[in-house]
């Protein structure tokens, strides 16, 4: 199994490795529970078996009396090793030197800042006793503003990921910290003879102030070495964009709230990439329709795949990806941004982009175009010409300089350093954080080649695929774990501080490069703070902060979550002079299938494959969990005669991958778009075999997307697990929604949508409620579907993962759902986000159903769940026509792993098998709110009390409160004339409502026609 | 008026309901031979052998269920109920045929019913022994199932007696309870009549045990009269509430397919149709088995086809309402529902349900299918079927699309759904032949009122 054995010491390795996986084992059994496990199906065992290393099991079946003895001695010693490389104690949490504040049972919240999927955010990690369990956003931090996105609620689970790499290992065999010091001390010496010349450093987008300083020490220390930075899904064109329209290294970042129109060239700027939570926040902010209003802006999306940003446009257009360019070069014309003479577009491509066009110069410097992060540099340079053009530089539009140290390009990078290894150049490779062995361009050849380099180093959370293949495995420190800095998307500078001492004495980045810079005893908090009281007490930091007190402005900077005054500074920029000539002319559209390649919704390049809540959470609008799939359009799946779950080959010069179709009504046609991140071979127990690698397909040329795919059927079908079978409302009132014309013509527009049962309705006298009566809304206009509350949801009130089987069988156990309804044509429909959770409604058809009152009202009209009397007859969720509640049909709460143990929320019940559980409000949260308020006594203030959904939400659409005090946020909102019940004919009197939908549609493109018309049958995944 | 007795005394039939030529000892001869003789039909070995096996399989179900949990089954959100609450609605509709049979019949006096009603109330029991299963087991956490119960408790908690559930356990309960009650006191003088003709001191004491004491006193008979006709006048409505309950457990609820005032009576009828069948599907064979043509008469076949031809017309109406209320309660979640059923991804088992419970008993009309006992019995086969896929279409289709189309799902039994299905069968089929084979299938003394030798029959 092991690749990278060597002669010789094969028996006492095999013990080795078998001691590891015993040690292995006895954290518990398993990280999640499925039908599999309990079955013990063959694919289970075998991907246990895979799971330990070859000899694993050998060992206990021939055990001797001596292979005893010899094996007790080497725990023994094991054991004793361990205690010699635990960390030296350390000040890691600043709270330990404030415990006056530290009360038992109260949770503590530390500001830090987690750099995930690209994206930076300030975060507030909520930590009980020392252990955190809980990532918020933070409200200081400009990348946040209290919300996060879904991967950073996930994070905290990839902490306590019982999978993550645990101990040193050199070429499979279990080592110590030390020991690769010696190592690497050796090979230090002789590339310093040389310069360095064999020296190579290869991290992702590095963000880090601290490790950029560190690399380029580094360089002058070695000055032939070289550091490359490489990430299959990053920033990276933008940057390359903003050099070729600007001449010069910029970064550029964009303010929508002053942003009245906006056109996307396949940008998912609302849920992927750099600043994606703080742009959906001042987005949505300008379209929540209320009090009578519109929305103040209006977005024209141009995207082959549809995204949740496609999702939320007024006007969608489907383009193949390698269509923008050719976009682009046309609205660039027209607002005489550039002289180069445009392709063909197609008449409706034409006339949208006429209509857009107008709307852009009817909004100079009001308005915005952004070119997506997997567009080719051209596009990104055409779309700011064409801001500078329109004047929306300065505007919504900003340019700062670069806050990435190498912001070059990463796959010529990549693709040199592969050239470099062939040829024997490379001697000593060291890789802190990055997996190139799986997410490089096939045609580097990288695993081939890295076996080339006599010596290769490896940092990383897990043993990948990569760390397979290197001498030298470094266990990596979690962000919450380590000392770091990072910079967000508008340059802010924060601190990133350990919320927990490493679980498994892993390393960070800063503390490698240290090592190879010959400090083999720096900690990352030495570094990253004289990193910045180098900053402070240089001429950057400007007037000095904190009246000049570095310990100060430490601790400030500490609590506060970032550095003041580290903002990116507006640079002033023109664009070059010679962009049209740089600019290859648009390539036409060419006959043949087109291959896009994107990160990932919810696993990203790979980053999130192990992580359980990532995988089961539903992509945004395919529904889709546990698998990727190769996303057509319905008329290409007609033409090629494919369904969902065919099994299709994808070829392109000569390589082939394999996956399942899924038929995406909104696709471009002739265009197959494949997302990143699965079919992993050493994720770990989650991730492992689950979807297919799209990086086979992906070379260094065609790394974005290429034309001439085939596609043939192999006949073999794939299921896969959705969690929402059925796309139409057919005919049903769920989502309400009207242009904005027909809205002002009929405020009660909605109103006349449904039929609200007036009180007369029942004989029986209501529920009262004198003290606080909770209520929620939900604005469908913000919504952008972007699924963080479901993650929210789930770290808050510990919901278990199921696996892919059981969420086939129809039993995730989501307490929040985002269903998601097309309406209109199949091949171009319009798409609607609902989140929906319990409605907790106050005549509740689920309590008087309940045989033991295991469900029943509260005095405040919350819908209680009782877990211990609950005995499992399920029919209230029969009952229940929202269908939020969940039941744990077996047993998928892990009572074992003990890291997983650390990661719970002690305030809420991990729940058995048998017992129904639905969403509580955070009722948890109400009753420390409660506490609170009764120690002051005094009422709960509005807003004091947050639900993990609304407080994540980075569209702010969930607004949570006492719906009895009449000048609450949620009761001015339900007072609104957009508010509905979901199903009130029902008389069930929801406490959740929904704020209907009001589009904003260019009258020129046939605005006000859809206001509320049938609704068209989606794809059907049954028939 | 003996022989107003002998003959159906109404519709006019003339066919006599004991063959002529039997004493009251060759009845009881007859009768109590099978049980004491010790000649065994071959069959009988081979039918209990196929019931044991199956009692093995839903003791294996049943280990699973319980250490593994009721995700062994197809149940999902949306279709939280499947075949546990299907079978257990089967198996309660059976067993309401033997109750009827006694009790019903006995007040209007049908005498006919003398040869028919021992067994069909042994079938009733093991029928509701059958279908007392699933409602513990189909609950996520059976041992904890007695909560439904009220007892006084350290927690101070009651039930939740608002919830058709609780209404289910009484219903059932008191069924079960009422019909085991009312067959042993209907078995004490066959008792005595087993523990007077056996050989050997073994059966003795146990029939002598099992007979309380019986002496055929005239004040014996005096008292088991009154007792008789007490339980008889307590049981018969229970015959009508039991379904009606069970139904509430649907109608209650606001599920399009459930939610629907014809229930109640749908059901009751549903309930005596689908027993009929089963008292015919075991008459038929029983009757060849054991030579009992002479007691069980193409006039019983007759009646009970009858009976079955009338009470499925109620199911057919019900039906009707049910498409009907779809399209005229104006809901268009009432109207998808049967459109649904009818056009939906289950359309296949809704046709099949018609086609078994509506088409099919048309036969019956005809006098001459009425009394070919094989006809009857396949009829009575397709019933059977037809009265499962009736609460498989009610359980399933209703819940797999109700409200809000981003729930919807889809459900089918596993193989461990099917197992425990069978399983209850074999226990069934266990039960009744133990039943046979031990205990008099006929009541010994009320065939020997049906003799025109006999004086006044019994009440």
């Amino acid at each position: 199994m092991s690749s990278i054995t060597t002669a010789g010491t094969k028996s006492e390795k095999l013990d080795l490795a078998a001691l590891r996986a015993r040690l292995a084992s006895e954290r518990g059994p398993r990280f999640w529970r499925s039908l599999d496990e309990i079955a013990e199906t063959d694919d289970f065992v075998k991907l246990l078996e895979n799971e330990f290393r070859e000899g694993s099991t050998e060992w206990v079946e021939t055990l001797g009396r001596r292979r005893f003895l010899q094996l007790m001695g080497a725990s023994l010693a094991l054991a004793g090793l361990q205690g010699c490389t635990r960390q030296p104690p350390e000040k890691i949490v600043p709270a330990a030197r404030t415990p006056e504040y530290a009360i038992p049972g109260k949770p503590r919240y530390f500001a830090t800042t987690l750099r995930c999927a690209g994206n930076v955010q300030g975060v507030l990690v909520e930590s009980h006793e020392g252990r955190p369990t809980k990532i918020e956003g933070n409200p200081e931090h400009p990348a946040s503003l209290g919300a996060t996105d879904a991967f950073a609620q996930a994070s905290i689970l990839t902490l306590y990921d019982p999978d993550r790499s645990q101990v040193v290992v050199r070429a499979g065999e279990i080592s110590r910290w030390t020991s690769f010091l010696g190592d690497l001390k050796r090979h230090l010496e002789a590339q310093r003879l040389k310069d360095g010349a064999g020296l190579r450093l290869l991290t992702g987008t590095c963000v880090s102030p601290t490790l950029a300083g560190q690399a380029k020490q580094l360089i002058a220390e070695f000055p032939l070495a070289k550091w490359l930075s490489y990430e299959p899904a990053g920033h990276w064109s933008a940057h390359r964009g903003a050099a070729l329209a600007f001449g010069e290294e910029a970064h550029v970042y964009y303010d929508f709230a002053q942003a009245d129109v906006v056109l996307s060239l396949d940008a998912d700027f609302l849920t992927q990439g750099a600043g994606s939570v703080r742009y959906t926040r001042d987005f949505t902010a300008k379209r929540r329709a209320e009090d009578h209003k519109g929305p103040a802006n209006r977005l024209y999306a141009a995207e082959a795949m549809p995204s949740s940003t496609g999702a939320m446009a007024e006007h969608r257009l489907r383009a193949k990806a390698s269509e923008m360019q050719s976009i682009a070069a046309h609205v660039a014309a027209r607002v005489g941004a550039s002289a180069a003479q445009p392709g063909e577009l197609s008449a409706d491509a034409a006339r949208w982009v006429e209509v857009a066009v107008a709307d852009l110069e009817a909004h100079r410097g009001r308005s915005a175009v952004i070119a997506g992060d997997s567009q080719p540099p051209a596009v990104h340079a055409l779309a700011l010409a064409i801001n500078a053009r329109l004047g929306n530089i300065g505007g919504p539009v900003i340019v700062i300089e670069p806050i990435e140290p190498v912001p070059g390009d990463p796959v010529g990078a990549l693709r040199e350093l592969a050239e470099e290894m062939e040829s024997g150049a490379v001697d000593l490779l060291v890789m802190l954080g990055v997996n190139p062995v799986y997410d490089a361009p096939a045609d580097l050849e990288f695993a081939r080649r890295l076996e080339k380099v006599p010596t290769r180093v490896h940092l990383g959370l897990y043993e990948n695929e990569t760390a397979r293949l290197c001498q030298w495995h470094i266990p990596e420190a979690h962000a919450l774990e380590a000392w770091s800095d990072v910079r967000a998307h508008d340059g802010t500078a924060s601190i990133v501080q350990p919320l927990i001492e490493p679980l498994y004495d892993g390393k960070s980045a800063h503390e490698v490069v240290a090592a190879v810079l010959g400090d083999t005893g720096a900690s990352g908090y030495d570094l990253v703070r004289a990193q910045w009281q180098a900053w402070y007490e240089g001429p950057a930091s400007g007037s000095k902060q904190d009246s000049g007190d570095f310990e100060r402005f430490w601790r400030r900077s500490l609590h506060d979550g970032l550095i003041a005054g580290t903002v990116g500074k507006p640079k002033k920029v023109s664009i070059s002079a010679g962009l049209a000539d740089a600019l290859d002319a648009p390539t036409t559209a060419s006959g043949g299938i087109e291959v896009a390649f994107r990160p990932d919704p919810t696993v990203w390049d790979g980053e999130y494959s192990n992580n359980g809540w990532m995988q089961e959470l539903p992509k945004p609008l395919t529904k889709i969990t546990w698998d990727n799939v190769a996303l057509i359009s319905p008329a290409t799946a007609e033409r090629l005669g494919l369904a969902n779950e065919d099994v299709v080959e994808l070829s392109l010069n000569g390589r082939s991958i394999e996956g399942p179709i899924w038929i995406a009504p909104g696709h471009a046609d002739d265009a197959v778009t494949v997302t990143l991140g699965y079919g992993r071979t050493r994720a770990g127990r989650v991730g492992n075999g689950a979807g297919f690698d799209a990086y086979a397909l992906r070379t260094s040329d065609n790394f974005l997307h290429a034309a001439g795919v085939e596609i043939r059927a192999t006949g073999r079908r794939h299921p896969l697990a959705t969690t929402q079978e059925h796309h139409s409302m057919e005919g049903r009132h769920l989502v309400r929604s009207a242009s904005v014309e027909a809205f002002e013509a009929d405020p009660k527009i909605f109103e006349h949508m449904g039929h609200r049962p007036g009180p007369e309705m029942t004989l029986y006298p209501g529920h009262k409620y004198e003290g606080y009566a909770w209520g929620m809304a939900i604005d469908l206009n913000s919504c952008t579907g972007c699924n963080a509350c479901m993650v929210a949801c789930t770290a808050e009130n510990n919901t278990p993962v199921v696996g892919k089987e059981q969420v086939l069988a129809g039993r995730e156990m989501h307490w929040i759902r985002v269903d998601r309804y097309y309406e209109g044509s199949l091949d171009d429909p319009e798409m609607h986000h609902q989140p929906v959770m319990c409605q907790h409604c106050e005549d509740a058809p689920c309590e008087p159903v309940c045989p033991v009152g295991a469900t029943v009202h509260s005095s405040e009209g919350l819908n209680e769940m009782v877990y211990n009397r609950c005995v499992g007859t399920r029919y209230c969720s029969n009952n229940c026509p929202y269908k939020v509640r969940r039941f744990n049909f077996l047993h998928y709460s892990d009572y074992e792993t003990e890291s997983l143990k650390m990661l719970r929320n002690p305030d809420v019940t991990v729940r058995t098998r048998g017992v129904m559980e639905k969403c509580t409000y955070c009722v948890q949260r109400i009753n420390a709110a409660r506490i609170d308020s009764e120690k002051d006594g005094r009422e709960i203030r509005d807003g004091e009390i947050v639900t993990a959904c609304q407080s994540v939400c980075p569209a702010q659409a969930i607004v949570f409160g006492n719906i009895n005090d009449p000048e609450s946020r949620v009761s001015r909102l339900k007072k609104d004339a957009r508010s509905y019940g979901l199903l009130e004919e029902l008389n069930t009197r929801p406490r959740t409502s929904y704020l209907a939908k009001v589009t904003n549609r260019n009258p020129e493109l046939g605005g006000a026609d859809h206001s509320d018309t049938g609704h068209g049958e989606g794809g059907s995944r049954h028939g | 008026m003996a022989d107003m007795t002998t003959k159906l005394p109404v519709g006019g039939a003339s066919t006599p309901i004991i063959e002529p030529g039997h004493t009251y000892g060759s009845v009881t001869n007859k009768i109590t031979s099978i049980v004491l003789s010790g000649r065994t039909p071959r069959l009988w070995y081979v039918g209990i052998g196929i019931g044991f096996s199956l009692v093995m399989l839903l003791l294996v179900a049943l280990t699973n269920l319980l250490f593994t949990g009721t995700g062994i089954w197809g149940l999902n959100v949306p279709v939280g109920w499947g075949f546990a609450i299907i079978n257990f609605v089967w198996w309660v509709g059976i067993g309401h045929a033997g109750t009827l049979i006694s009790a019903i019949l006995l007040l209007l006096k049908q005498d006919w019913r003398t040869s028919i009603n021992r067994f069909a109330e042994a079938m009733t029991l093991f029928a509701v022994a059958c279908a007392g299963i699933f409602p513990l087991i189909h609950v996520g956490r059976p041992w904890l199932a007695y909560w439904l119960f009220p007892y006084p408790n350290t927690m101070g908690v009651w039930p939740q007696f608002r919830s058709p559930l609780v209404w289910d356990v009484f219903a059932v309960s008191t069924y079960a309870t009422v019909s085991a009650l009312f067959w042993y006191v209907g078995l004490i003088p066959d008792f005595a009549t087993l523990r007077d003709r056996s050989k050997t001191r073994g059966k003795r004491m146990i029939y002598g045990i099992l007979a309380m004491g019986w002496r055929g006193s005239a004040i014996h008979w005096y008292r088991y009269e009154t007792a008789y006709l007490l339980l008889a006048g307590l049981a018969a409505p229970l015959v009508i509430s039991v379904h009606t309950v069970v139904s509430f457990d649907f109608a209650v609820s606001l599920v399009p397919g459930w939610h629907a005032t014809v229930f109640p009576p749908y059901f009751v009828a549903g309930a005596i149709y689908s027993g009929f069948a089963m008292v015919v599907t075991l008459a038929v064979p029983l009757r060849a088995l054991y030579k009992l043509e002479d007691f069980i008469t193409a006039q019983h076949l007759d009646n009970m086809a009858k009976i079955i031809l009338a009470t499925g017309m109620i199911v057919v109406y019900g039906y009707f309402m049910e498409a009907f209320m779809g399209w005229y309660s104006g809901s268009q979640y009432e109207s998808y529902m049967i459109l649904n059923r009818m056009t939906g991804p289950y359309a296949p088992q809704y046709w099949l349900l018609l086609f078994c419970n509506a088409v099919v008993p048309q036969l019956l009309w005809s006098g001459k299918i009425r009394r070919n006992a094989l006809v009857l019995f396949l009829i009575s086969l397709v019933v059977n079927v037809g009265m499962w896929l009736e609460r498989y279409v009610i359980v399933v289709t209703s819940l797999h699309r109700d409200y809000l189309p981003s729930s919807w799902g889809m459900y089918s039994g596993t193989i461990w759904d099917w197992s425990l299905y069978f399983g209850s069968i074999g226990l069934f089929i266990s039960l009744l032949f133990l039943f046979v084979r031990f205990l008099p299938m006929i009541s010994i003394f009320e065939m020997r009122t049906l003799l025109p030798t006999s004086g006044k029959p019994g009440k």
